[in-house]
């Protein structure tokens, strides 16, 4: 491979351009569209250079939509806020809940231990729906629908598993010694636990946060199932957008853009970490 | 295993704590992950029970225990088997596809240069966008009248061609944004798996001269076979249960071309509000990948343990 002949270096070269074509063109076209007007969009054939419009982003952040029938009013900007809440909420809690546990099955071997996280792997592969419909029903009995904290529990779903494996992973590559000699010197274990060990594996910490958040981010089924207009993140929004907004394609992607360009800001900041995190620590980037 | 093994090591050096204490301490440490695993299995033991009755929403008085009743309809059931028959082949298409060409990218971006990973950087963004957006992203390029891509195969003389709005093209529009999405996933795992291997293997190979493709089937292939097995699996259990992409682009149509199974649990559970018959589809699909992900867990364990280096 490091010596390589002229065509196959040609070869590399094609498919390389082709690849990145193929994955890129989506998000740069999208973004594009998102400053034209719809008579910029509807042109045939389409142009790269043309005059950009905030016209989309106005409409979108004011909540003042024109379409053919008329003004609109709708908020895809609660549709942000709701998606900022939730996720902030969701991963907080997982975190509250997940770094102890994680803490607990790395440093001591025990039976229950072991189920639990073997248990919330499981859930991590089974349908969503099945756990959804029944919990839809329970949470119209238990007044649960529609609200923050409805969502931001079942959203554990997505994030515990996530925190737990990863976050255990770096538990378990810190040496015990390390705390054993500071509890020699007196210390409690909660001490050695929020002194020694939650900094050492910061990293991994900050890590999972960061992809359970995007992963909250980007779901669709569960506030699909379980939230209302005034409650659904952007993922939902997105697409009631599209159905109530119908022709106004600049602004359905000027929505797609604001939807995305968090997790995606945040996905590049975080890069070193997501190939631990995507295989829950299974490969060690 | 044994439940009264605490501290792995040195646990008599520790400072004298009260037993009983230091014993309980895993265990108030867990609680609260154990709550939430009780919280879930509540509404799934839910969905079994409701999966062996008749229960529909809009006709409450008709509820009671018909056994599997809901499970023997589906063998004589056109539309069961049109979602079996969707969704495998949903999956085994999207699988194969995201699997080969993962690999193709992974071995072009092999050598750690900058290039190289700047270009897998770039890889992410898909892999990080919603799929339900991706979606929706995608109908905005295929659509018939000013959608780029359908503008660009018009200009290779294909011109009436519906991607998702069609029946004969509608599959292969979600499997390609689907491909889009998930390719990523696959690439990066096997990356990460490419670039951990030993390299005396292959340094043995080049001085030997041994053919690049004798190198690639009987060293690359199989050293690497743990990586694309984990990677295979993730995708295939996830790609089995697939829902955002096919619901934001077509809702399960156009008709029942792409009814797969939580697609179609769906429809019953919120179009038909037939509880029962929604719940023993989820079910059977809980079963599918029960199987597929215990064959998975052992898989992942064993990569897991081997980078964490306690194989």
């Amino acid at each position: 491979m490091e010596h390589s002949s002229l065509a196959g270096r040609i070869f590399r070269g094609i498919a390389l351009t082709l690849i990145l074509i193929f994955f890129m063109f989506p998000i740069v076209w999208i973004f594009l569209m998102s400053f034209q007007n719809n008579d910029q969009i509807l042109r045939i054939p389409p142009r790269i250079l043309f005059e950009p419009t905030l016209a989309n982003y106005e409409a979108l952040i004011s909540g003042q939509l024109r379409t053919a029938a008329g003004n609109l009013q709708i908020s895809f900007m609660r549709n942000l806020f709701n998606s900022v809440v939730l996720s902030s909420a969701a991963v907080l809690l997982a975190l509250l809940l997940g770094v102890p546990a994680a803490y607990a099955f790395a440093r001591f071997k025990f039976r229950l231990g072991e189920t639990i996280a073997f248990t919330l792997l499981s859930f991590r592969f089974a349908p969503p729906l099945l756990v959804l419909l029944p919990l839809s029903l329970y949470y119209q009995e238990l007044g649960l629908n529609d609200t923050y904290f409805g969502i931001v529990w079942v959203y554990q779903l997505i994030a515990l598993p996530l925190i737990l494996w990863i976050v255990r992973g770096y538990f378990e590559d810190i040496s015990p010694d390390i705390e054993h000699a500071y509890r020699l010197a007196g210390h409690s274990w909660r001490e050695a636990f929020t002194r020694i060990a939650v900094p050492l594996a910061g990293p991994g910490i900050a890590a999972a946060g960061l992809l359970s958040f995007i992963f909250c981010w980007n779901n669709f089924v569960f506030a699909l199932i379980l939230a209302s207009a005034d409650k659904q993140p952007v993922t939902v929004g997105a697409l009631a957008f599209v159905t109530a907004s119908g022709i106004q394609y600049g602004q359905i992607a000027a929505a797609i853009v604001l939807s995305v360009t968090p997790t995606l800001l945040l996905a590049l900041y975080a890069q070193r970490y997501l190939v631990e995190g995507l295989s829950l620590g299974a490969v060690k980037g | 295993m044994s439940m009264a093994q605490t501290l792995p090591t040195n646990a008599q050096a520790a400072p004298a704590k009260p037993r009983p204490r230091v014993r309980l301490l895993p265990y108030l440490l867990s609680l609260p992950a154990l709550l939430v695993c009780v919280a879930i299995l509540v509404p799934f033991v839910t969905a079994a029970v409701y999966s062996l009755q008749r229960y529909r929403l809009n006709l409450p008085y008709l509820r009671g225990f018909i056994g599997a009743g809901n499970y023997i309809d589906f063998l004589s059931d056109p539309a069961f088997w049109n979602t079996f028959r969707v969704s495998i082949t949903y999956t085994v298409l999207t699988v194969v596809l995201e699997l080969l060409l993962g690999l193709g990218i992974a071995l072009l971006l092999r050598r750690p240069t900058r290039f190289h990973n700047a270009v897998s950087i770039m890889l992410l963004l898909p892999l990080m966008t919603a799929p339900a957006i991706a979606a929706l992203m995608w109908k905005l390029m295929t659509n018939p009248s000013f959608g780029i891509l359908s503008y660009v195969i018009s200009l290779f003389g294909v011109t009436d061609f519906k991607w998702a709005s069609d029946p004969s093209s509608a599959l292969f529009t979600v499997v390609l944004v689907d491909v889009w999405v998930y390719t990523p996933f696959i690439m990066i795992l096997l990356l990460a798996g490419l670039r951990s291997l030993p390299r005396q293997p292959f340094e043995a190979a080049a001085l030997d001269g041994v053919p690049a493709s004798f190198v690639f089937f009987r060293i690359t292939l199989p050293m690497l076979a743990p990586y694309i097995i984990t990677a295979s699996l993730f995708r295939l259990l996830d790609s089995i249960q697939q829902f955002d992409i096919i619901y934001a682009m077509t809702q399960g149509g156009p008709g029942d071309r792409l009814m797969v199974f939580q697609v179609q649990a769906y429809l019953e559970f919120f179009q038909y509000t037939n509880v029962g018959r929604s719940a023993a589809l989820l079910m059977i699909l809980w079963l599918i990948t029960n199987i597929l992900s215990n064959i998975f867990i052992k898989n992942w364990l064993r990569l897991r343990a081997r980078a964490h280096g306690h194989a």
